[in-house]
């Protein structure tokens, strides 16, 4: 049974399916593996008596036409999930128990798969190292005392560390993107509307998205069939024709034209992106398609842009945390006390930082200079993709300009911690999907990605590309296990 | 630009977050710095550019105003810090 948790999300599928493998022997593989791997502590919540029981239920009355019957999974800790406590990574929230389901979740245990636990993220996904956690630092399974990045750090340590097969992150940034990277798993960053918001914990409502994190890209393309889908209870859920993302996955991309932006050449970007981005482009042209230099003028605006519409966002929607409703509430003096306590020490630094920096753009006097100029920007930034769009089909960039870095390395200057996010920021502020895939390592043999941005509604042109670079590039995830006792 | 501890305690009302001095000396070092940084955008000329408010190419729809969630009242009041079963409860505010 010990190699079970080596098996991809499609062979655990076809093994179930096959009669191989019971529900409850994966099941329990996992579980095993999850309880061996404390000290990643990418878990904050576990759910693994209920999880036996629920495999066992499977296995007595099992439907195999389930599109993940039977399959185990945890899920980051921001989307609600009924009856079982939902934090977000934060104390706010540290005893909050929903009684309703994401949309995103129900899609998934609708399709067979049955919860794990829920996974350790940055504090309301605002973090790109999951150092923000009220529930502590996770470390990344290639190296002790790595980030594994974030914010969907534990969803990214979990699948990169076997103790899931499959997860499912949160992107607002390059929350799912930067941690696949750091952690040498394939993260997908949907189209804005593709998959429903409800139910997720909300940090920028015109940025975020849920998606899928696998360790290949056929396992990405399986799971997120199941998880987009029109919501009328998300006012921004479009309805379009949805692909059969992993039937319809081909290795053919024979004449695509893949565009390659110099905005993304940034200044101190280590030699090694540079070589593996060539690399990239190597192998793209190696799969029959063309590369064409393109160019994004307002690259360089998009990180700055960001940090003033994602905080605004942010400072509206954590008003909702006043200590009344749900959540941690502090003693106060007064009503006013009680809110201005509750806050105070119910959120964590960097969560605070943001809704100061939200809450001062959107103040009287500032908006048109901060806000309102931000989303002119935002503007620019989209007639750029817009434009080149014209021309090409997608366009490929590394996914962070380095390699994963060491835990506490860069908490103490927040602006070096924001500029992990370079290359995923854009895709997020023009709502396309983007796609990361483990491409090579670094010198110290640390995983590298290289990101695919498609058009918009396009993710199967970019599951497809990537399907058929993953072939070329043959990447090796270098895990020694080293955390288990 | 810079943002003084006098504009720190003025957000910090705002945002209904009580700051102490010295957290509140640290924030303004972190605002400053990220300011700094978002001051970039000056550099950009957007007299004429329509502000991008909507990310989806959609209309919001309208629906009927339906109660659709019947009966949740328990369900509502679960989660409350402090309740005395029909409604929330706060600190006094009339006196």
């Amino acid at each position: 049974m010990s190699d079970i948790t080596k098996q991809s999300l499609t062979e655990l599928v076809e093994n179930i399916k096959n009669k191989k493998l019971s529900s409850t022997d994966v099941t329990k593989a996992f579980i095993d593996r999850s309880e061996k791997s404390d000290e990643l502590n990418a878990y904050i919540t576990n759910d693994f008596t209920s999880a036996i029981d629920k495999a066992k239920k499977f296995d007595q009355k099992p439907n195999l036409d389930l599109k993940l019957p039977g399959i185990p999974m945890a899920v980051k800790d921001l989307f609600c999930t009924k009856n079982i406590k939902t934090t977000a990574g934060s104390k706010i929230l540290n005893n909050f128990v929903p009684t309703y389901e994401s949309t995103v979740t129900e899609n998934i245990w609708n399709e067979g798969a049955i919860l794990l636990g829920k996974l350790n993220c940055d504090e309301f996904a605002m973090g790109s190292s999951n150092e923000t956690s009220f529930f502590g630092n996770v470390q990344n399974p290639i190296d002790k005392n790595l980030v594994p990045g974030g914010s969907s750090g534990g969803s990214a340590s979990a699948v990169a560390g076997r103790l899931t097969p499959i997860t499912i992150g949160t992107d607002t940034g390059g929350s799912i993107r930067q941690p696949a990277s750091f952690t040498g798993i394939v993260g997908l960053k949907p189209t804005y509307g593709s998959c429903s918001r409800y139910g997720i914990v909300a940090f920028a409502s015109s940025l975020d998205q849920a998606g899928p994190m696998a360790q290949n890209v056929k396992d990405c393309a399986l799971l997120h069939e199941v998880i987009s889908s029109y919501d009328p209870k998300d006012s921004t859920s479009i309805n379009f024709k949805r692909n059969h993302f992993s039937k319809e996955l081909t290795k053919n991309i024979k004449g695509k034209k893949i565009g390659i932006p110099k905005e993304y050449r940034v200044d101190g970007m280590p030699k090694e992106i540079e070589d593996l981005w060539q690399k990239g482009i190597r192998y793209i042209k190696d799969c029959g398609a063309e590369t064409i230099d393109i160019s994004l003028p307002n690259t360089s605006y998009a990180l700055p842009t960001y940090y003033i519409v994602a905080p605004a966002e942010a400072s509206s929607n954590l008003a909702r945390y006043d200590g009344v409703k749900y959540g941690f509430r502090a003693k106060g003096e007064n009503l006013i006390d009680m809110y201005e306590k509750t806050r105070s020490e119910g959120f964590g630094a960097e969560v605070q930082r943001r809704i100061m920096i939200g809450t001062y753009v959107l103040s009287s006097g500032y908006y048109d200079a901060y806000y309102l100029k931000a989303q002119k920007v935002r503007k620019l930034i989209k007639n750029d993709f817009d434009e080149v769009y014209k021309k090409v089909d997608a366009i490929l960039t590394p996914s962070t300009p380095s390699a994963a870095f060491k835990i506490g390395e860069k908490t103490n200057d927040p602006v070096s911690m924001y500029l992990n996010d370079i290359f995923t920021v854009p895709v997020n502020l023009a709502g396309l999907p983007g796609i990361s895939i483990p491409a090579g390592h670094d010198s110290n043999g640390y995983p590298l990605g290289l990101q695919i941005i498609g058009k918009a509604f396009d993710e199967q042109n970019i599951l497809n590309i990537a399907y058929a670079m993953e072939e070329k590039i043959n990447f090796k995830n270098k895990i020694t296990d080293w955390w288990i006792k | 630009m810079s943002i003084d501890l006098k504009t720190i305690k003025h957000i910090s009302k705002l945002a209904r977050i009580s700051v102490d001095e010295q957290r509140a000396e640290k924030l303004a070092g972190d605002l400053n710095s990220i300011f700094d940084f978002i001051e970039k955008l000056n550099e950009l000329k957007t007299d004429n550019v329509e502000p991008l408010t909507s990310i989806a190419e959609t209309t919001l729809k309208l629906r009927s105003d339906e109660v659709k969630s019947k009966n949740i009242r328990e369900q509502i009041i679960k989660n409350s810090p402090q309740d005395n079963e029909d409604y929330f409860v706060v600190p006094k505010v009339i006196e």
